[in-house]
């Protein structure tokens, strides 16, 4: 028996999204910019997944554009902004536990001389939106936030930032990481204020190579390549009209039922919650208002790829958290008040509304399993 | 029709006295097994060299030139065109032939070898009459004797003469096999794999041994190093590969053994199961990766340590490099970004926090004293597993 508890890395496409994908395969196989039938059976099918989107995440179909995924949306949307609003204001706000693909591209600003600041949280690993406030200023340019923290599920507070710093500053550029939140966490796009906002397909029982970009109407962005007018010559190339059709099923399929899935995966964190307190020097990382699609916790003394390893010949998949021991540690569950022995043996378990209670019962008698016959 | 050849020249093979001979043999022998997936070649030698002729004209000379560069006992190559023995023939031919290398340079000179004394042109005429159709035929170009952009060679041989725009570097050494075999502890850091390659530079045949302990390392570590396996036979030739379960064994130094000695210990038993493999393998060597001093159990003290219980030697081709020499090395066999995958290996696992730093023989032997391995380093070598790796042929379609 298989228990998948890595759906933060990603997800199995469901039925209705691999439906799509053969559909786009077979029948539907044009390209949307051809003028004959096929072509125009297959334009429907882009904008019909762009209307699921924009339902879901409560705008305009003309506001989205799709992307390669979210790291591609990410970096579309932050160097985006900034070729077309920081001429004359070099400063960008980011938080410090974002994913990769935000961090390396203001890495990369920073760089090419603009000013990136980085605000980390406090001690106990709590934001708090002052501290965002505080960096934010007529010469900032763009401010980045994620909405949920990847390797721990804190939420960040997004949307009180987003409000303050938008009266404060209507010129501001916001962007928010929503991948781990998107049919997840209930929000819109508008109550958060975000003026761009990414997510993924994969994570959400799509498929792998598609993802999307909320641009507000009114915000105008630099493409990152050019080539023929697709996606309003935003993001120019042929598209990929099965990876987008499979995107826009798997939204249809849940966009309806956040909050139910909300509360089921709830109540499936308070049981492993209370599962896990039962293994000795097992230690929860993530916090009781984080999104309960994440738990992070650390099981010292023993290494996370140790007890990843030990899980998976038990057919348990969970992630090790980006803690490695040859030096490739994100750092971020430190940010979050974890020690660096801790960080060391930090795993994390990522739910599903489908996933059954019975792998949360083997992953936990697993772990008291390995306490026996590991050694350290 | 231009026909063109790889000539192959062997340097310090040249040197060798009555062996010659058979280390010539055994270089043909990689060459031609090495050059099979690619077409068929005939092969003659004279003066040091190898005459490399594709039996047909749609032959992937290219791919062949890149494969004899990895081909240890080869100290330099270049690819030439065959002429006839007139000099009409030779400028005809060099013109044309030369078009792609003297339209990418700014100045040349020409020289000649004549093997055959019987060509009634003398080097310099045969300088002087293609220098000079060249200039006509290429007028950017400048005779620059001191440092020219191309050297034109033309040889004048027993047959034929030949025309072409340079040697380039082979891999140089000896050919893999003359210098009998041994067998490669590969961990999959960064050290191993140059190790083996140095090694096979001087002709040695390499079989590599692993150790796997699961589950504190995974498949993908596994994986990693086989991969690293792969990479390394394109130098050396088939490498036999050979796992050794070991979790056992780091089990029991970690239960009965004093903690500062884990690492050290840990080595003596690889050495000791690595040497009854090498006398299965018919290995007479050992080959590790270790440069002194790089790490706790690298440094002198612990090199005697482990070089104690081995009957067979230890070579540490590495022993004198600076990390640096030997990750640029790692660089050019292209093995670098493989060895620096962030996987836990079985030396990382258990790792002491205060490892002992100069142990002495004596207290290593008591402290590893505390428990008889015999049993499970027997087991151990027993279920060890075998998995030979071949030189991959290209995967390039025909064009």
């Amino acid at each position: 028996m298989e228990y998948y508890l890595d759906h933060a890395a990603t997800t199995k496409p469901c039925p209705a999204a691999i439906e799509a994908l053969q559909r786009c395969l077979t029948t539907h196989y044009g390209n949307p910019s051809s003028l004959h039938r096929l072509g125009v059976e297959a334009q429907r099918e882009v904008e019909q997944a762009r209307s699921w989107i924009a339902a879901a995440l409560g705008c305009t179909p003309q506001e989205i554009t799709f992307t390669s995924g979210a790291t591609e949306s990410n970096h579309l949307a932050i160097t985006g902004a900034v070729q077309t609003y920081g001429k004359r204001k070099k400063k960008l706000v980011v938080s410090a536990v974002e994913h990769a693909s935000v961090r390396n591209t203001m890495q990369h600003l920073q760089n090419s001389g603009y000013q990136v600041v980085t605000v980390t949280p406090d001690k106990n690993g709590c934001y708090h939106a002052a501290d965002f406030l505080a960096e934010v200023d007529e010469n900032t340019c763009l401010l980045s936030m994620m909405l949920v923290n990847n390797e721990t599920g804190y939420c960040l507070p997004v949307q009180s930032v987003f409000r303050a710093a938008k009266r404060r500053f209507p010129e501001l550029i916001t962007h928010c990481d929503a991948v781990q939140g998107f049919l997840k966490i209930p929000f819109q796009v508008h109550t958060l204020q975000a003026d761009l906002l990414s997510v993924s397909g994969h994570k959400i029982h799509g498929v792998k190579g598609i993802g999307a970009l909320y641009q507000k109407n009114g915000v105008h962005l630099h493409p990152t390549f050019y080539g023929g007018s697709q996606e309003r010559g935003l993001r120019p190339g042929t598209e990929s009209v099965p990876l987008i059709a499979a995107f826009g099923a798997a939204v249809q399929t849940y966009g309806g039922t956040i909050r139910e899935r909300y509360q089921l995966v709830a109540e499936k964190k308070a049981y492993l919650l209370e599962q896990l307190q039962t293994i000795p020097n097992c230690k929860v990382h993530s916090t009781a208002d984080a999104s309960p699609y994440i738990i992070s916790f650390s099981m010292q003394p023993y290494r996370s790829e140790i007890l990843l390893h030990f899980l998976e010949k038990r057919g348990i998949f969970v992630s090790s958290g980006s803690a490695c021991s040859k030096g490739k540690k994100s750092g971020v569950p430190v940010l979050f008040g974890a020690t660096e022995l801790e960080a060391d043996s930090i795993l994390r378990v990522s739910l599903s509304a489908e996933t059954p209670n019975k792998a949360l019962d083997v992953l936990v008698s697993e772990l008291q399993a390995a306490r026996e016959v590991l050694l350290y | 029709m231009q026909t063109e050849i790889i000539l192959a020249k062997y340097g310090e093979l040249a040197l060798k006295g009555l062996n010659r001979n058979t280390f010539e043999d055994i270089l043909m022998k990689n060459i031609k097994r090495r050059l099979k997936p690619i077409g068929s070649f005939s092969y003659t030698r004279a003066q040091s060299t190898i005459y490399i002729v594709p039996e047909s004209s749609e032959m992937d000379l290219d791919s062949a030139m890149e494969t004899l560069k990895k081909i240890f006992g080869i100290a330099a190559l270049c690819k030439a065109c065959v002429c006839e023995k007139n000099l009409e023939d030779i400028s005809r031919v060099g013109i044309s032939y030369l078009e792609e290398a003297l339209l990418g340079a700014r100045t040349f000179k020409v020289e000649a070898k004549r093997a055959d004394k019987q060509f009634p042109f003398k080097s310099p005429d045969i300088c002087r009459e293609l220098g000079g159709q060249l200039l006509e035929a290429y007028p950017h170009l400048q005779v620059d004797v001191k440092h020219p952009d191309v050297t034109v060679m033309v040889e004048i041989r027993e047959k034929n003469a030949f025309i072409h725009a340079g040697n380039e570097k082979g891999a140089g050494g000896l050919p893999v096999g003359s210098s009998g075999k041994a067998l490669l502890l590969l961990s999959g850091g960064i050290d191993s794999p140059v190790a083996g390659y140095r090694m096979a530079r001087r002709g040695v045949h390499i079989s590599a041994i692993h150790y796997v302990s699961p589950p504190y390392t995974s498949d993908r570590a596994k994986e990693k190093v086989e991969q690293l396996c792969q990479k390394l036979t394109a130098y050396c030739g088939s490498i036999a590969f050979f796992c050794v379960p070991f979790t056992e064994i780091q089990e029991e130094i970690k239960r009965y053994c004093p903690e500062p000695y884990f690492t050290i210990i840990m080595r003596r038993l690889m050495v000791e199961i690595a040497q009854q493999i090498a006398a299965k393998d018919d290995c007479s060597a050992l080959i590790t990766g270790e440069s002194i001093g790089q790490v706790a159990s690298q440094t002198m003290q612990g090199l005697v340590c482990t070089d104690a219980v081995s009957r067979i030697p230890i070579f540490r081709p590495l022993i004198g490099m600076d990390k640096t020499e030997i990750i640029e090395t790692a660089r050019e066999i292209d093995t670098f970004d493989l060895s620096t995958l962030p996987y836990e290996d079985c030396c990382t696992v258990f790792t002491p926090k205060h490892p002992k730093v100069r142990p002495s023989l004596k207290e290593v032997e008591a402290a590893q004293g505390q428990y008889d391995f015999t049993a499970s380093v027997e087991k151990a070598v027993a279920n060890t597993e075998m998995k030979i790796f071949r030189i991959q042929a290209g995967n390039a379609f025909k064009v």
